[in-house]
């Protein structure tokens, strides 16, 4: 075990010695830090979570704090041997296909934007028809105008949300535009999850 | 032996006494009777107290000082007067008259108090008020500020709490300056940082001010010791809740990085624990985005509630005026939670 003392260390000085500590270690290990105010034993906590380390914490006496950290994975301070032994990684495609459509633009391809939106209402109606559908689709930017009123795909986009198709619209995008109290079809997302779903999708289609 | 004096010891709006511990003081304290012309007061949770003088003149007044966010005495002398200067903008007035407060310690050179006053007293001519006097004492450490006088018409006076569903959030200046200071203070900020956050935190909000009168305004309020959230809470009144979509909100280059490295604030902390049962966080909200939006602002921006409508010209006006504002949410109709965080 290491002990830290952080007694009369003001933030963030207690989690910067500590995480000296932590880096210090060469294998599993406690670090027992030493703080005076119940704010440090909070942010350090919240370091502990962050990292998935598992924490105790108790008060000593009026102004006197410990905080227990235990690491139990020090993958991040020892070098990583090779030769893990006979591990293969599976390479047994998906059976459950993960497809999402992103709709980017308010038209569909490069030219007339008339032809554009005529083109994307008949790409969105053709999507609905396939037999295979996909899981998630996403709007954001341009897009963003599809899945509101006034829009020509919305009957197609409701169809396809009844046989289980997410529609996802980017919200940033919506207040940019004005539309937020005009969204008319499926749910308002942030950039988080449409990174999330882009980044985990078998297939990425986009008109 | 004697104490090295120290000058920065992390101060600015980190250095406010945590929410909970003032509702629960202020909460006990006599306040005498009614005055019919003290518009407002403490009851609500603004930003500055308005006495109505004449029908179409009130009087703003407010009082902000703290010790030193930084080493440099003359940029600390301008933040502390701009963040001063800030609460009478978020209350729709002008800058009249400002006093100096000053704790100054009787050893150090006195050089170090010139540049302070410095500093303030150019702020002050930049906002077009004038510096009229000011009190100072002999201290352990340094903490300056100013008393500010203003004026506005009392019936142009910017609520916090008088906003409607549907209003839109435009915020004026970016987030971050507590985390990157504070990561300044152990010599862990990243590179061009300090500097970003230190233009920010002298930056007045008079401009924002200024163009936010040709609009539709229903509250305002300026961002700081109890961040982004802590503010916004205090927004909130019985009829409206406010969606925030976290990824609009400008953030000073590097203050997410001091995040992820767990430089964090107590005062961010403080915060949390005083607001965060208020607030929903989306499950895709980052840890270092929840930081961020607790993180206490020095001279923040300021956050307002403008009529849906105006929003789009609103923001562009701001941002031609060289400001990093944005639309960073709206208001809607009273939900479970007062704030959903996307």
């Amino acid at each position: 075990m290491i002990t830290v003392n952080a007694m009369g260390d003001a933030c963030p000085i207690p989690v910067v010695k500590t995480k000296n500590a932590i880096a210090s270690l060469k294998g599993a290990d406690v670090v027992e830090t030493l703080v005076d105010n119940e704010i440090a034993v909070e942010n350090l906590k919240k370091m502990a979570d962050q990292k998935g380390y598992k924490t105790t914490s108790e008060k000593l006496e009026e102004g006197k704090y410990r905080v227990c950290i235990i690491v139990e994975n020090v993958v991040d301070n020892v070098e990583k041997k090779d030769g893990d032994g006979g591990k293969f990684c599976d390479c047994t495609p998906e059976k459950e296909s993960n497809k999402v459509v992103v709709i980017r633009s308010s038209v569909m391809g490069e030219g007339d934007p008339e032809l554009g939106k005529v083109l994307l209402k008949g790409f969105i109606y053709a999507i609905s028809q396939q037999k295979d559908l996909p899981k998630t689709m996403l709007f954001y930017n341009g897009g963003a105008f599809i899945t509101c009123e006034g829009s020509q795909s919305l009957e197609d986009l409701k169809a396809l949300e009844e046989q289980g198709v997410k529609i996802l619209t980017c919200g940033t995008c919506l207040n940019h535009y004005g539309l937020t109290d005009r969204l008319a079809v499926g749910e308002v997302t942030n950039m988080y999850e449409i990174a999330e779903k882009m980044t985990q999708a078998s297939l990425i289609v986009s008109p | 032996m004697t104490e090295e004096i120290v000058f920065c010891k992390g101060g600015g709006c980190t250095a406010k006494l945590g929410p909970d511990l003032l509702s629960h003081v202020l909460g006990k304290i006599p306040r005498g009777e009614k005055d019919p012309d003290l518009l407002i007061g403490y009851d609500s949770r603004d930003d500055a107290a308005v006495y109505q003088i004449t029908e179409d003149t009130a009087i703003v007044q407010t009082l902000d000082f703290f010790p030193p966010m930084l080493e440099d005495p003359y940029l600390f002398g301008q933040i502390a007067a701009a963040n001063a200067l800030s609460d009478i903008y978020a209350m729709g007035g002008t800058v009249k008259t400002a006093l100096n407060i000053l704790c100054f310690p009787e050893k150090m050179d006195l050089n170090i108090l010139g540049k302070i006053m410095q500093g303030g007293a150019e702020k002050v001519i930049e906002a077009g008020g004038t510096l009229a006097g000011g009190h100072s004492i002999a201290d352990a450490d340094v903490k300056y500020g100013l008393s500010v006088m203003g004026i506005v018409n009392p019936k142009q006076i910017y609520a916090n709490d008088k906003g409607r569903p549907s209003d839109v959030l435009i915020f004026t200046k970016k987030l971050g300056v507590g985390l990157v200071c504070n990561a300044n203070r152990v010599g862990q900020a990243p590179k061009g940082a300090m500097e970003e956050a230190i233009a920010s935190m002298t930056m007045l909000n008079k401009k924002a001010a200024e163009i936010s009168h040709r609009y539709e305004i229903h509250a305002c309020t300026d961002v700081t010791g109890f961040g982004f959230l802590g503010h916004l809470s205090e927004m909130i009144n019985s009829s409206i809740s406010a969606e925030i979509d976290s990824i609009s909100i400008p953030v000073i280059k590097g203050a997410m990085h001091c995040a992820e490295e767990f430089l964090l604030t107590a005062a961010a902390q403080r915060n949390r624990n005083h607001v965060a049962e208020r607030v929903t966080f989306s499950k895709y909200i980052p840890f270092a985005m929840e930081e961020l939006l607790f993180d206490p602002q020095t001279s923040g921006g300021l956050l307002f509630a403008v009529q849906k409508e105006d929003a789009a010209a609103f923001e562009k006006e701001l941002r031609e005026a060289g400001m990093p504002a944005a639309i960073v949410g709206r208001f809607t109709e009273k939900k479970e939670k007062d704030i959903y965080v996307n």
